[in-house]
């Protein structure tokens, strides 16, 4: 082997979720350098859009928060928000990565004030509440977002709104003039932690989601349960306000079926555990109903899964709903059978939440990114190769967050091996 | 900044951001140069932009100031613009918690602003740059006990990062269970067919590697010292040898539960009635040979009388063998009966392969194997007992035990005390130490007259109960801590961590566990398990030399200090201690290991006589902190209540407050702490001297699902506050004036309204009858 090394030694992750941000702070803190990028405004992906976690019913900003400042302590970590990667060309130890930035309208002046936000009256469905509300169109992602800097959406960022709203803002932090643009970076090692995206419920078409309002998808079941979601953490029906007290969970939604996702998608039995517990600590007169295959409820969550179990308002139902019709007062109304008593049901409920499975996150361009995945789309665990590119978190398949968080930290160490030359 | 150098501290005033507004910065600025003697204070409309840094930047490179008290927004935001290379920054939260979260103008916000830059500066007089705890020789070598997959595998990823490696394995060969198996379960697509078992290349590419050192037949017999320099003694065949160690790696892995305790699912009634590991060792033999076979999946597991746990492997596992028999003998039968199956991911492919090959699944819970291998179950679907019959072989998937300890020796004299310690941090024997050294000086005098073998002089000193250690064997490191020579485990007998987002947090810094001992996992998963703990692992050796705390104070050079000259060696820092890093010298006198410190500063708040303190956060520090604040007199109708908040999570909470504009009592006086652990019963009692009329502590959640970052905080806080509560009675002072809430980080509206509604108890209360003496 010749005795010259990689001709760079930063590493690149792609994704500024859990995994993402774990796998870039871990590379840092070994000593390396690192661009972390994401494709939205703020970092913290997915699981800074969850309640709680599951099975300690913690809240992922607790632990985000440590992150955040490991990131702010680390002059290692360079991060780049609205960015993501169209092209990779090269070979470990030396890719020409081409990013694409996309407009904030907002820079490096900004405060955080608020202002700009108070200047406008325009409003925007809010992303980070799956635009179950609308937020200004001049906005701060969330409260606990990092950087703590504010984004102009494009349909605010011209015209009289655009001028009213920079004009609101003392720092010069707005900038209407910002167009998207292209840049080329060179790394030595790329960790892919692209995440994921809840399945389209639409594509269930017997569940109707598009129909009813008070049929939701897990995640925005999250969203309602939030103390900075749409409804204040209040879980109401989004039809009409009202506390959401008789609510089914449907396990498998769209997961372990050839027709949509083949794969069990791992976290959703937690998920709707959690979400029964959520319902149950928020009203005492609660009913749930949980429709499943199997709880896969792995290793010691086993714990969590007793515990729900243990209370008596909470029913779990073995059988895959086949329909769900809505009924004369609107409710959305479960049919199908009953896989044990073969009785058949219809049964009305205030709130349907679909536990949708995790896809991942689409990755248009494969070529030209060099990746190889399953016919899934999760990137082929290839630790070890000598591709110089990982895999970190659910980009690699279907985990939950300390198994991502495992996953991102041993993509650090392949990393960091890629590039010490 | 050293003891000896000058002070010169500057004062910048941020107008931004509403505070030009809120407040008068005029009056801010009258304050730090008259009463506070401040030479050097400046304001500017921005000081966060390229200008306002470039003020700062000035005074530091002329020599006008060495500390910056910048009065502008919270500390969590903008430390990289207010970086300046080293110089002390000092940060008074005018932006989240004054102007945005009380009103503009208000005479109670100027007076609130006034008291945080008074904290500012009474901070900066107290606070120095740390100095290093990095002393000597530190070694890189990591250690990893253990030979199967996770440990080869740890193995030969620190070698591939240039490390060294002692690889020590209890055997005597390499690979652990692996070997024994035939095929592994998949973890390439297309997921659906048993894999080669590629232990015999791993071993083959561990021996050839020359950093790697493989000793079989070792087990530790002993572990001393600290991270970077760990003296281990490592025991081959009864030879020891004492190795200079960086960090260590746990793979002990595990072993299948002990299905002698299975006699009611026929086993030990028939030859044929096997575990999954036995069948492993007859597939790997050859073919079977038999036509009908039934697994009995949860076999002691998720059952309160054996396992509680899911051991996750044993559904795939059972699969793996079904497809293993069905394909070798297309006429063989393989039933599996199941309670909830679980392949999660992608092995729900693997699942479907074997449903498509014929094995035949069946939805039960199993009563009973009888001698004949009649297998009878409750078949969920068909609502019944059925006898199963016709069978010629029986699988009983057992689950997996962590080897978290080492059941081959036997347990230490001194250690099931401390495994059991060990397994909730917060459980009742551990608040019986607790109690019993803070209890007063008789109890203490009674522990100091116990003779120095640790905790369990203490724990007698208690109560004379015999302990009976919750799991079997001895210590896998021997530790010579004070806390004991185990790993902490859990309740279910895994290794700790305890954390969702940082599992590889545990309680005894510089030690990795991975793999099955950990968390119940397959090959795969803990081959990438063992990857990850080597990079912790290798950080920590890092850390280590450089004198850096690790996770979660990452970087912090900051260390406890021990005065011990009026230390009166009660032990409570050595026994409060969440990382075990503070032993006892032969005098009784504490000794810190810096690199196992985490630097939360528990010991700083048990500390009866206040001896222990860091550089930059003292008992000093803080208590100038809170007596700089002005206290109107009881005549003026304003109360001061002094806030004690979790820097974590509670100070995040409250400056989200402020974000989201939720406006509290103005009367508050928030001093964030680096964990309620760290929180002296002093500081409480000087500020009811001072005439405060109420504390708040705000911290983490403690109990069985707790949050604090660094264990136990909340707890012992909880604790000691409760102390406090008989010293308040006996000043006749309503006990209710010192309050503990529990809050969480999202707590951003509630700790408003917590905040607020204590302010009105207060008053409802009245005026602390010290206030003015």
């Amino acid at each position: 082997m010749s005795n010259s090394g990689p001709d760079s030694q930063t590493i690149l992750v792609v994704g500024g979720g859990i995994a993402g941000i774990t796998a870039a702070v871990e590379v840092a803190e070994t000593g390396y350098d690192v661009i972390l990028l994401e494709r939205g405004p703020s970092l913290g992906g997915r699981v800074a859009m969850f309640n709680r976690y599951f099975p300690k019913m913690c809240h992922p900003t607790c632990g985000l928060e440590i992150n955040f400042q490991r990131i702010k302590k680390n002059s290692q970590i360079k991060v780049m928000t609205m960015t993501s990667v169209s092209a990779v060309s090269g070979g470990p130890g030396n890719f020409a990565v081409t990013l694409e930035t996309t407009p904030r309208h907002v820079n490096a002046k900004c405060t955080a004030c608020g202002d700009c936000a108070k200047a406008t009256e325009m409003e925007v469905p809010n992303p980070f509440n799956y635009g179950l509300n609308n937020t200004k169109a001049a906005y701060l992602p969330h409260e606990h977002a990092y950087p703590m800097r504010y984004v102009i959406a494009p349909e605010a960022a011209s015209g009289d709104e655009g001028a009213k709203i920079k004009a609101a803002c003392k720092y010069d932090a707005v900038d209407l003039e910002e167009t998207s643009t292209t840049s080329e970076i060179n790394v030595g090692a790329i960790i892919w932690a692209t995440g994921w995206k809840p399945y389209d419920a639409s594509k269930l078409t017997s569940y109707i989601y598009d129909q009813s309002p008070d049929i939701i998808n897990n995640v925005e079941m999250e969203r309602l349960a939030a103390h900075n979601g749409p409804t204040g953490g209040k879980i109401l029906r989004p039809s009409n306000g009202e506390p959401a007290k008789k609510v089914a969970l449907i396990q498998c939604a769209g997961s372990r079926d050839t027709n949509h996702l083949a794969y069990c998608s791992r976290i959703c039995c937690l998920g709707s555990l959690k979400h029964a517990a959520y319902l149950r600590e928020q009203y005492a007169d609660a009913e749930v109903d949980i429709y499943y295959i199997d709880i896969r409820a792995h290793d010691k969550l086993e714990a969590f899964y007793q515990k729900v179990k243990d209370d008596d308002r909470v029913h779990f139902v073995k059988s895959k709903p086949g329909h769900i019709d809505i009924g004369a007062d609107g409710r959305p109304v479960l049919c199908g059978e009953h896989t044990i008593s073969r009785e058949i049901y219809a049964e009305p409920y205030d709130l349907v939440v679909l536990a949708t499975g995790m896809e991942p996150s689409s990755v248009d361009n494969l070529p030209a990114l060099k990746l190889t995945t399953d016919e899934y789309g999760f990137i082929v665990p290839e630790m070890g190769d000598a591709d110089g590119m990982f895999s970190a978190g659910v980009a690699g398949g279907p985990l939950d967050v300390s198994m991502s968080v495992q996953s991102a930290t041993a993509a650090a160490l392949k990393a960091i091996q890629a590039v010490r030359g | 900044m050293n003891e000896q150098m000058v002070r010169k501290p500057g004062v910048y005033l941020c107008k931004g951001c509403g505070i030009g507004e809120g407040v008068s910065v005029d009056a801010l600025e009258q304050l730090a140069t008259g009463d506070l003697k401040i030479q050097t204070c400046r304001q500017h409309d921005t000081l966060c932009s390229d200008e306002g840094v470039q003020v700062i930047a000035k005074d530091i490179a002329d020599g006008t100031v060495n500390q910056a008290i910048i009065g502008a927004c919270s500390s969590r935001v903008m430390s990289d613009r207010f970086n300046f290379n080293g110089t002390q920054v000092i940060r008074a939260n005018l932006r989240e918690q004054v102007v945005w979260s009380h009103p503009a103008g208000d005479e109670d916000t100027q007076m609130l602003a006034a008291d945080h830059l008074r904290m500012g500066v009474a901070q900066a007089s107290k606070t120095s740059a740390p100095g290093t705890a990095a002393e000597g020789d530190f070694s890189r070598t990591i250690l990893v006990v253990g030979g199967g997959t996770a440990g080869l595998t740890a193995a030969k990823e620190a070698a591939a990062t240039g490390h060294d490696v002692i690889l020590a394995e209890r055997s005597d060969k390499l690979g652990g269970w692996a070997t024994k198996f035939s095929k592994r379960m998949p973890h390439l697509p297309p997921y659906r067919d048993p894999q080669d078992n590629d232990i015999d290349a791993l071993i083959a590419a561990v021996e050839t590697t020359s950093a790697i050192t493989v000793m079989t037949d070792t087990i530790v017999t002993r572990t001393e010292g600290s991270p970077g320099k760990f003296a281990v003694t490592l025991s081959k065949g009864g030879t020891e040898q004492v190795e200079m160690i960086g960090a260590i790696v746990v793979a002990t892995g595990w072993r299948p539960y002990d299905a002698t305790k299975l006699g009611h699912l026929g086993y030990g009634a028939s030859p044929d009635v096997v575990t999954g590991v036995e069948l492993e060792a007859k597939l790997k033999a050859g073919p079977v040979g038999k036509k009908a076979v039934a697994f009995i999946q949860c076999a002691g597991s998720r059952d309160p009388d054996h396992l509680p746990y899911c051991s996750s492997v044993c559904c795939g596992v059972s699969i793996k063998q079904a497809l293993q028999i069905v394909e070798a003998d297309p006429d063989a039968m393989a039933y599996i009966i199941f309670d909830e199956l679980r392949t999660p991911g992608t092995a729900e492919e693997f699942y479907r392969q074997a449903q498509e090959a014929g094995v035949i699944f069946m939805k039960g819970k199993v009563s009973g194997v009888d001698a004949n291998l009649c297998v009878t179950y409750n078949d969920e679907l068909l609502g019944d007992d059925i006898p199963l019959e016709g069978l010629d072989m029986v699988v009983l998937a057992t689950g997996m035990v962590p080897n978290s300890t080492n059941i081959e020796i036997d347990a230490a004299p001194s250690g099931a005390d401390q495994l059991l310690n060990d397994i909730n941090p917060l459980s009742p024997f551990d608040r019986a130490i607790t109690a019993s050294v803070a209890a007063g000086d008789a109890d203490a005098v009674e522990v100091k007259k116990a003779p120095p073998t640790g905790s369990v002089a203490a724990v007698e000193a208690v109560e004379d109960t015999a302990i009976e250690a919750p799991f079997p064997g001895g210590p896998i490191l021997n530790l010579q801590y004070r806390q004991g020579p185990h790993l902490p485990v859990l309740a279910d007998g895994f290794a700790d961590s305890h954390y969702i987002c940082f599992p590889y947090e545990t309680r005894r810094t510089g030690i990795y566990t991975c793999g099955p001992v950990r968390r119940p996992m397959d090959m795969s998963e803990s081959a990438e398990d063992a990857t990850g703990a080597v990079l912790k692992a290798i950080q920590s050796l890092n850390n280590a030399s450089e004198g850096q705390s690790v996770h979660p104070r990452v970087g912090d050079l900051s260390f406890p200090k021990f005065g011990l000259d009026i230390c009166t060696k009660c032990r409570r820092c050595t026994v409060e201690c969440p990382f075990g890093a503070i032993d006892e010298d032969k005098n009784n006198f504490p000794i810190l290991n810096p690199s196992r410190c985490r630097r939360c500063g528990t010991c700083m708040g048990a500390c009866p006589v206040r001896t222990i303190n860091f550089d930059n956060y003292s008992v000093q520090m803080v208590s100038d902190m809170i007596g700089a604040c002005e206290i109107p007199d009881e005549f003026s109708g304003k109360p001061r209540i002094l806030v004690l908040a979790c820097e974590n999570d509670a100070y995040p909470a409250l400056d989200m407050a402020g974000i989201n504009r939720h406006e509290y009592s103005p009367y508050m006086r928030i001093i964030p702490v680096r964990c309620l652990g760290s929180v002296t019963t002093l500081w409480i009692s000087t500020a009811l001297e001072k005439g405060y009329d109420g504390v708040m502590l705000m911290g983490c959640k403690s109990g069985d699902d707790y949050q604090c970052h660094f264990v136990k905080g909340s707890g012992i806080a909880q604790e000691r506050m409760s102390k406090v509560g008989e010293t308040l009675k006996s000043l006749m002072l309503e006990e209710e004036r010192v309050v503990v809430e529990e809050v969480s980080i999202a707590d951003s509206k509630r700790v408003a309204e917590l905040l607020t509604r204590f302010s009105d108890k207060i008053t409802e209360i009245g005026f602390n009858p010290f206030k003015g003496f």
